[in-house]
């Protein structure tokens, strides 16, 4: 393939037209929340401009973030990223391995330098020096450093490179940290999740491409297109959250009315992201749809905040020995203090003249 | 560490702990201090000390009708927030989780558009109950630091939790923690202020009701 061909004879190529481009970018533009013309800007820039080229590092995950990219339900937008973006390296996806694939990934950087874009998943060991994953005999932490330093953005996909996510959890024996920890001087963009919805993955690299810059990110680098609401104010089951009906249980009378699941551990009032709006399977359900709460998997330390099925009106606070033992100290100075005054008052009488 | 997980987690630890050790510290130093025996005569078919205390507090329920024309207001402002406290702290779906989490025990919850309603009018009136504090002179002549923050951590409790159930001016999360720190707030003063009257109310009325059942002579 020319390096120097545009996503526009690309396609052309490929057999797909112009109609085709501009409804995908009128898709995208409407998941972004941008103005109806920005699908055709965005068709004109997409045209002219040159495939991006991507290198995805895979550290500490699961692999669940490139399946939910992969195994999406609508693949016009999936074959269409692919198409925008040149994948130069990826472990799951590419064809070469060992020396072959490093060697992909090193040519793409010195081709693209400063132009590249890094996309992580998984968090990063930090401990010992980061020997608790290494891949073709370097820690993900020295390949993060090298290959972030001539790129021009990093994208933390998945909540594990985005906030450390289920390595990072207490006790954390890896010392895994996300990619905004390491890399300090390059803008990351945290798409979180587990997985993250792929079409938020999908928006803000064709919304990078596009229009060269950082999409508009709220205070933890989420893009605010996909993380601007909380399930809560998006959910179905909301009118039942404000009309105080719970379901108490899973299969009780209000869980098979599809009452609110708040009592049995919603994080939904809590969680950014687009599940309740853009749903899974190519819009077919998401969690609380299915009858189970949302875990708040695009938050920070979601594993680490209670339990699942804890409801977020209760304390986390569970150091009962912390309590009784308060209380017995409380008790001790009680009675002491009335002792003290028996004592004085005993003195006081002794020195009374009767 | 966010705001709500330190709200959810330490914040309430401490505010559980301070309280703990503040209730039995001031209940205990009080009921283990010497009891001063009455040495008057009690009058004729003076009641029990039991009988005594228990329709002292029962009569203390309502203003005597001297009084009516003065205390009227303030007794049924106070009777108002009072129970609006109690409808929202065991009636709210939410706070019975909390309390569930505590205690282990549960029961149903009324409807939140009936818990926002009895929270307006317990805001209203805790409000009344501070104008009428700063406009009655002798009222303010008598109130101190301890009367106007024992307010003060009453009432931001209900109007956080109005604030986070309505979703307004900021994400649920930190409006959540926020009133999770303010009963935090109330939780620590608890022992330390006027708030210790929800305790102490059986002691005082109790006294009050023996010591007039027992004195003077009968009617």
């Amino acid at each position: 393939m020319d390096d120097r061909e545009t996503i526009g004879e690309l396609l052309a190529r490929r057999g797909v037209s112009r109609r085709a481009l501009l409804k995908y970018t009128s898709y995208l533009a409407s998941l972004l929340a941008l103005p109806p013309m920005a699908s055709q800007a965005m068709a004109d820039a997409l045209a002219k401009t040159r495939r991006q080229s991507v290198i995805w590092l895979s550290f500490q995950e699961c692999t669940g973030c490139t399946e939910s990219l992969t195994r999406s339900f609508n693949p016009t937008i999936e074959d269409m990223i692919f198409d925008i973006i040149s994948l130069d390296y990826q472990e799951t996806l590419m064809a070469a391995s060992g020396t072959a694939a490093e060697a992909a990934r090193l040519t793409a950087m010195a081709a693209n330098k400063g132009k590249y874009i890094v996309v992580v998943d998984g968090s990063v060991s930090t401990k010992d020096g980061g020997v608790y994953s290494t891949n073709a005999g370097k820690t993900n932490l020295e390949v993060l450093k090298e290959t972030a330093q001539d790129a021009l953005a990093v994208i933390s996909v998945g909540t594990c490179a985005a906030f450390g996510g289920i390595p990072h959890a207490r006790p954390n024996p890896t010392g895994a940290e996300p990619v905004s920890q390491i890399i300090t001087d390059k803008p990351v963009i945290n798409i979180s999740g587990c997985p993250p919805i792929p079409e938020a993955m999908a928006g803000t690299i064709a919304y990078l491409v596009t229009f060269n810059k950082l999409p508009d990110l709220d205070h933890l680098n989420r893009p605010r297109a996909f993380f601007g609401d909380s399930i809560h104010d998006r959910c179905y089951r909301r009118p039942f959250y404000d009309r105080g009906l719970f379901a108490k249980g899973f299969d009780d009378e209000g869980a098979r009315r599809g009452w609110c699941l708040y009592e049995v551990g919603c994080k939904g009032p809590v969680t950014h992201n687009a599940c309740a709006t853009l749903k899974w399977n190519g819009g077919v359900s998401f969690p609380i749809q299915s009858g189970h709460g949302c875990l708040g998997c695009s938050e920070p330390n979601f594993w680490d905040k209670g339990g699942f099925y804890t409801p977020l009106a209760s304390s986390t606070a569970t150091n009962s020995e912390v309590i009784a033992g308060a209380a017995a100290v409380g008790a001790a100075v009680g009675a002491a203090s009335a002792w003290l005054t028996r004592r004085r008052r005993d003195k006081a009488r002794e020195q009374t003249p009767s | 560490m966010t705001l709500l997980d330190f709200a959810r987690g330490p914040a309430l630890e401490i505010a559980f702990a301070v309280f703990a050790l503040g209730v039995p510290w001031r209940l205990l130093s009080l009921l283990l201090l010497p009891w001063a025996k009455d040495r008057s005569v009690a009058r004729a078919n003076a009641p029990s000390a039991l009988v005594g205390a228990a329709s002292g507090f029962v009569r203390h329920l309502w203003p005597p009708k001297a009084y009516r024309r003065s205390a009227l207001f303030p007794t049924i402002n106070s009777y108002v927030f009072h129970i609006g406290l109690a409808i929202i702290v065991f009636g709210f779906a939410q706070h019975i989780l909390f309390l569930h989490g505590l205690f282990g025990v549960t029961w149903p919850n009324l409807p939140a558009g009936l818990i926002a309603v009895v929270s307006v009018i317990t805001l209203a009136s805790l409000i009344a109950a501070l104008v009428r504090r700063l406009t009655s002179p002798v009222l303010k002549l008598l109130s101190t630091f301890n009367d106007y923050f024992s307010w003060l951590v009453t009432f931001l409790p209900v109007v956080t939790g109005l604030v986070a159930v309505s979703h307004l001016w900021a994400p649920y999360e930190t409006l959540l923690a926020v009133h999770i720190l303010t009963v935090a707030l109330f939780l620590i003063w608890f022992p330390f202020g006027k708030l210790m009257h929800s305790f102490l109310v059986f002691l005082t009325r109790s006294e009050t009701g023996i010591l007039y059942g027992r004195r003077g002579v009968e009617i």
